[in-house]
């Protein structure tokens, strides 16, 4: 039993060998689409992956990719509107989506690039050189409606100008512009995207100039905010001194004030009673604080203090 | 060797033949043996956990085998291919790593044309990133676009140039990093989702953001100045918290001292006034006695402590008085 099962397995292998070998059938892979020619003369497409039949020897299968292609073309120097000299490099995506087509017109993909090459360049450069440099840098305009609700004073003070159509349509104008012009190669145009843009070395070199200068100006520019705070805060301390201290000063005068007037008050209150009795007790009072030991007294016998003295004298 | 008849022909040949036979009759199960291994061998397949397996049939995709073990016809028929859907790869853009580990190693050179870039106000910035992407579709992955890898990157660098195109210098280098991560994630999938490749962007990071390398050190400058700016302002406050409490406390310092001035001179006063007026009051009982007692007391007081005393009397007026004049002070 198994002997026939291996019999029946081994002949069913030497069979499709030997019709691999001999041409009569042949496969189509996933990744590819085939077109059969007799004689040289393409006669059938076909684009369905598996196995399939031809007539061997008079029959020929030529394969073609079927897979989304890259196309990445070199970067070329175009001027912009305002003649900013830039490097544009674009890359796009590509099928054959007509291999009988594709086989009569390039034949190959190294062709296909080549005329693809002439269309996507030639496009690109129309559009770049008929825009300003700006469109085919930004997108949108939401730098600029930023750039209105912060007012930043660090920030550039170049204008930035608004732009009409962004990037996104550029491409979409170069890619609607060499779409139509492929589909006599069988190619279909699937995407056309720039993907890089740069100034060329001459520009980039003023850029970085302007760019050292706003910097320099940026930082100046703190520095000087930072001197300026400085004397604000130095003002303000200056002003805070000075109030502290008058307003100290006026406070402890007032205190002084009432404390003079109620005191003076006092004083005058006592001493209203009997101003005579005052002056005499405070006459003594300025004899006892001034007479020290330098002074010199001369006192007659009429002052009080000797009358009596002079009175119990002897008589002579 | 010559033969008469046909049959003494064809007797001879199948005598040869048996002959054949029975000398290749034992190798034949051998033979066949190896055959077969062979086949199996290409009918047997194994499939690693982080990958699986896309089947096809004459060219024909059949169908997506998980891990583990599988078969499949010979190879002639069936074919696999193993794609690794768990594996997260990795594009780098402006550098390249040479060795990762723990201190990863870098390439010295630059990759200035991928990594400089205009920003919308038309300056110039050397920005460095990561895509990280894993297949999530392997039929597409393997069928639908000819080169992944390249889409990956082809698509990566449009797109974070357009970002990076839509905004200002000084928001690409602070604040608006992860915003344009996450957009540049979002538009990338949209892409490739177009292309139908079958991958999934895992995560787009920007690394270094730099201004170039000709203008860094103007960009350091400012940030320079900015930390004056902060210096000078705070060394001011310094100043200002140095000098104001003290005034503060001094000025109640005074305060305090003139209320202490009013207290003594009102007590003061008061007191004085209320040794007066009990003065007084004793004084007024017996006026004269008191008063003369009082300029007797303080003569008492005062005379010894003068140096020098002349007591003149009116009645002798006709005599100079004496003045002893003391030499000392003058000479």
């Amino acid at each position: 039993m198994v002997k026939i099962m291996t019999k029946v397995l081994i002949s069913i292998v030497v069979l499709v060998i030997i019709m691999f070998i001999s041409g009569v059938v042949y496969t189509v892979d996933e990744t590819k689409q085939v077109v059969i020619t007799q004689f040289g003369r393409p006669i059938a497409e076909i684009v369905d992956a598996g196995l399939y039949f031809k007539k061997p020897f008079i029959q020929q299968a030529r394969y073609f990719e079927k897979r989304i292609l890259e196309w990445d073309g070199d970067a070329n120097q175009i001027p912009t509107k305002d003649k900013r000299y830039i490097w544009v490099d674009t890359t796009a995506r590509w099928r054959i989506n007509n291999p009988l087509k594709f086989l009569e017109s390039v034949g190959s993909e190294s062709l296909a690039h080549a005329r693809l090459d002439d269309i996507i360049n030639s496009a690109t450069r129309d559009a770049v050189t008929g825009h300003l440099l700006v469109e085919t840098v930004r997108n949108s305009n939401t730098i600029i409606d930023n750039l209105i609700k912060d007012e930043d004073v660090t920030k550039s003070k170049e204008v930035i100008e608004r732009i009409e159509l962004g990037r996104r349509n550029l491409e979409n104008i170069i890619f609607q512009k060499a779409k139509p012009t492929v589909v006599q190669y069988g190619i279909e145009l699937i995407d056309l995207r720039i993907k890089r843009v740069n100034y060329v070395t001459e520009v980039r070199k003023k850029v970085y100039d302007r760019m050292i200068a706003e910097r320099k100006r940026a930082a100046e520019q703190y520095r000087s905010e930072g001197r300026g705070q400085r004397a604000k805060v130095e003002g303000l301390m200056e002003k805070e001194l000075k109030k502290i201290g008058s307003e100290a000063y006026r406070e402890a005068q007032k205190i002084k004030g009432q404390a003079d007037a109620e005191s003076t008050k006092i004083y005058a209150q006592a001493y209203e009673e009997d101003p005579e009795f005052y002056a005499f007790i405070k006459t003594l009072d300025t004899y006892k604080n001034t007479i020290d030991e330098n002074t010199i007294m001369l006192l007659t016998t009429e002052s009080e203090y000797y009358q009596l003295l002079k009175k119990s004298e002897p008589k002579k | 060797m010559d033969f008469t008849t046909p049959e003494e022909l064809f007797g001879k040949a199948k005598q040869d033949f048996k002959n054949i036979k029975r000398s290749i009759l034992p190798i034949l199960p051998i033979a066949a043996g190896i055959f077969l291994l062979i086949m199996l061998k290409g009918m047997i397949y194994s499939i690693n956990p982080e990958e699986v397996g896309v089947v096809q049939r004459f060219g024909k995709y059949i169908t997506t085998t998980s891990p583990g073990l599988h078969f499949k016809l010979p190879p002639i028929i069936e074919r696999v291919q193993k794609v690794k859907v768990k594996r997260v790869y990795k594009e780098e853009f402006g550098f390249r790593t040479m060795q990762s580990g723990v201190k990863t190693r870098y390439s010295q050179r630059n990759y200035n044309d991928e990594s400089i870039m205009l920003t919308g106000d038309l300056n110039i910035l050397d920005v460095r990133w990561v895509v990280q992407y894993q297949i999530k579709d392997p039929v597409k992955f393997l069928f639908a676009t000819r080169d992944p890898r390249k889409n990956v990157q082809d698509i990566s660098e449009i797109i974070i140039r357009r970002l990076v195109g839509d905004y200002r210098v000084d928001e690409i280098l602070t604040i608006k990093r992860e915003e344009i991560n996450h957009l540049a994630q979002l538009q990338m999938q949209e892409l490739l989702d177009n292309y139908n490749s079958g991958i999934q962007i895992v995560t787009v990071k920007l690394l270094d953001v730099n201004p170039p390398q000709e203008v860094k050190a103007a960009f350091n400058e400012v940030n320079e100045a900015k930390q004056e700016k902060e210096r000078l302002i705070n060394q001011a406050w310094e100043a200002y918290n140095k000098a104001v409490p003290r005034a503060k406390g001094e000025a109640e310092k005074t305060i305090s001292k003139s209320e202490g001035y009013l207290l003594d001179k009102v007590n003061r006063a008061q007191g004085d006034a209320e040794r007066f007026t009990a003065l007084l009051k004793e004084y007024k009982k017996a006026p004269l006695v008191t008063k003369k007692r009082l300029y007797l007391e303080a003569m008492t007081d005062i005379l010894p402590k003068v140096k020098e005393k002349y007591i003149i009397d009116s009645e002798q007026s006709s005599l100079l008085p004496l003045f002893n004049i003391r030499k000392e002070g003058g000479q």
